[in-house]
């Protein structure tokens, strides 16, 4: 993190606001989309993610922090992806209660040295271990609208193809774009002749996805690599990054939490 | 505001009072905005930096080994959420540090730095009368690196992001100066208890 100059402006609303959910979207059979209107909307960056504070009649209040699915382009609402812990408190709440109509307490945006804007370019190295994909998807739709001819591979790391969160919007953005290529890790269930990768993300896989992205775009600036995922994940492809000798300048991380 | 048919399942009462919006944590979870440091012991060494940036004292591995250790029982609070009671660790207070560096009149603020550019600033107050320590052992073992080893920064009354990891040394300053999240708009102290997060809080 050494050389990302932090920007004094990006101070996050501290107020709690109530947003009302608009939509409920099923993803997988473990996690779901909530777009949220917000009462009082303000701007975000790619990367940022939102605290939720849930309030039992009791008064007894729990908090957790969801990134931003959707690009800053759409000013007022926010997509948050929840995927489903089981034996959780609060993401068991969104997906057993949480219906349009509903209110939630969120503030936000919050969160700084992972993020993307246009004028950090690329090329784009975006790693995603399970529900970390969230704030790379904002990052990729904000990149296709504000910079599109800004190369990016995404390498996604899911346990099975039913684990795949925006599948439709990965496939398009994989086939339609000459600038993005999506590669997927599948580590423990591989369809019939899946042709991806069937291992956890290590150095050689990295080594690979950054030759390929540097050929795409056929000039030799540094890529950014962004990783995101529960904290195992995230350790990973970190010191892998590290390993094959990129620069820790350039790496930003996001840790979820545990390691299932 | 009561959130419609919420009433928490996370019920477990703290057999102590823990700072508001905070949850009980058995593990011990990873917040770090970049990769994880690794230092070897044969190329760490720890300083303390005057407010003129002079050299108040620096120490390699062995030479901070030797110093006075010691050992604290704690409560910790992360920023996200999360607190884990009952940590133990074991450093050298920044009192006795002061000591063995002959300062005996620190300026009022500080700021600790890391290996890999990270950076928090704190009132001296609060590390002083044992209120801080570079710690180097976590549960009776070595500080494991993805948990800020070989030594951080532990000021438990604060939330841990002000604990520095893989911490290389402090400077002296006579004015408080925000370090890295707290210029993305964390607080500047930081007190769990009342919850001062972010700015404004
Ligand atoms: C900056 C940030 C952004 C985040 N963004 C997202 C996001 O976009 N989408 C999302 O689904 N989550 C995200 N998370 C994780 C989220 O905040 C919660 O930790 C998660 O939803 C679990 O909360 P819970 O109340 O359901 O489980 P808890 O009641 O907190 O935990 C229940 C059990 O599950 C374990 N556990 C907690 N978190 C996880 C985890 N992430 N993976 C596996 N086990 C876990 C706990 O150790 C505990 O044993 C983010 C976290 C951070 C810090």
């Amino acid at each position: 993190m050494g050389r990302l100059v932090p920007d004094p402006t990006a101070a996050p609303a501290t107020t709690w606001q109530s947003a009302t959910v608009e939509r409920v979207a099923v993803e997988t059979y473990r996690a779901k989309t909530f777009t949220l209107r917000l009462a009082e909307p303000s701007p975000f960056r790619a990367g940022q993610h939102y605290d939720v504070r849930l309030t039992a009649p009791d008064g007894y209040q729990a908090q957790r922090s969801y990134s931003i699915a959707s690009a800053p382009d759409d000013f007022g609402r926010i997509d948050l992806t929840v995927e489903l812990i089981p034996d959780g408190e609060v993401s068991p709440y969104f997906h057993e209660v949480v219906e349009p109509g509903d209110l939630l307490e969120v503030r936000g945006p919050i969160g700084g040295p992972f993020t993307w804007t246009p004028d950090l370019a690329g090329p784009l190295l975006l790693l995603a271990g399970g529900s970390g994909i969230v704030p790379l998807k904002s990052i990729l739709m904000h990149r296709g609208l504000a910079s599109p001819d800004t190369p990016a591979l995404l390498l996604y790391s899911a346990r099975g193809p039913e684990d795949i969160i925006y599948r439709k919007f990965l496939d398009s953005a994989g086939r339609r774009n000459p600038s993005v290529a999506v590669r997927c890790a599948l580590t423990r269930r591989q369809p019939p002749g899946w042709i991806g990768y069937d291992r956890r993300v290590d150095p050689a896989m990295l080594r690979e996805c950054i030759d390929e992205l540097m050929t795409m775009h056929g000039n030799d600036s540094v890529p950014l690599s962004y990783a995101c995922g529960p904290t195992g994940f995230v350790e990973a492809a970190a010191d892998a990054l590290l390993s094959i000798g990129v620069d820790e300048a350039t790496i930003r991380t996001e840790r979820f939490g545990p390691t299932q | 505001m009561v959130t419609r048919g919420f009433f928490g399942r996370r019920r477990e009462t703290p057999p102590r009072p823990i700072p508001p919006g905070q949850y009980l944590e058995r593990g011990f979870p990873v917040l770090t905005a970049g990769p994880t440091q690794r230092v070897p012991l044969d190329q760490w060494s720890f300083v303390l930096v005057g407010a003129e940036g002079e050299p108040l004292g620096e120490w390699n591995w062995e030479q901070f080994r030797s110093l006075p250790e010691t050992e604290i029982h704690t409560d910790i609070h992360c920023v996200t959420k999360w607190s884990k009671l009952d940590t133990t660790w074991k450093g050298v207070t920044i009192d006795d540090l002061l000591t063995a560096a002959g300062v005996s009149d620190p300026s009022p603020y500080l700021m600790a730095f890391s290996y890999g550019g990270y950076t928090t600033n704190l009132p001296t107050w609060d590390v002083l009368e044992g209120r801080g320590m570079v710690a180097f052992e976590f549960d009776g073992q070595p500080i494991a690196a993805e948990h800020g080893g070989p030594a951080r920064l532990v000021v438990p009354h604060l939330y841990f992001w002000k604990s520095a990891k893989w911490l290389r040394g402090i400077r002296f300053m006579p004015q408080d100066q925000p370090g890295f999240w707290e210029q993305y708009g964390y607080h500047m102290y930081g007190d769990p208890w009342k919850e001062q997060r972010y700015w404004g809080d």
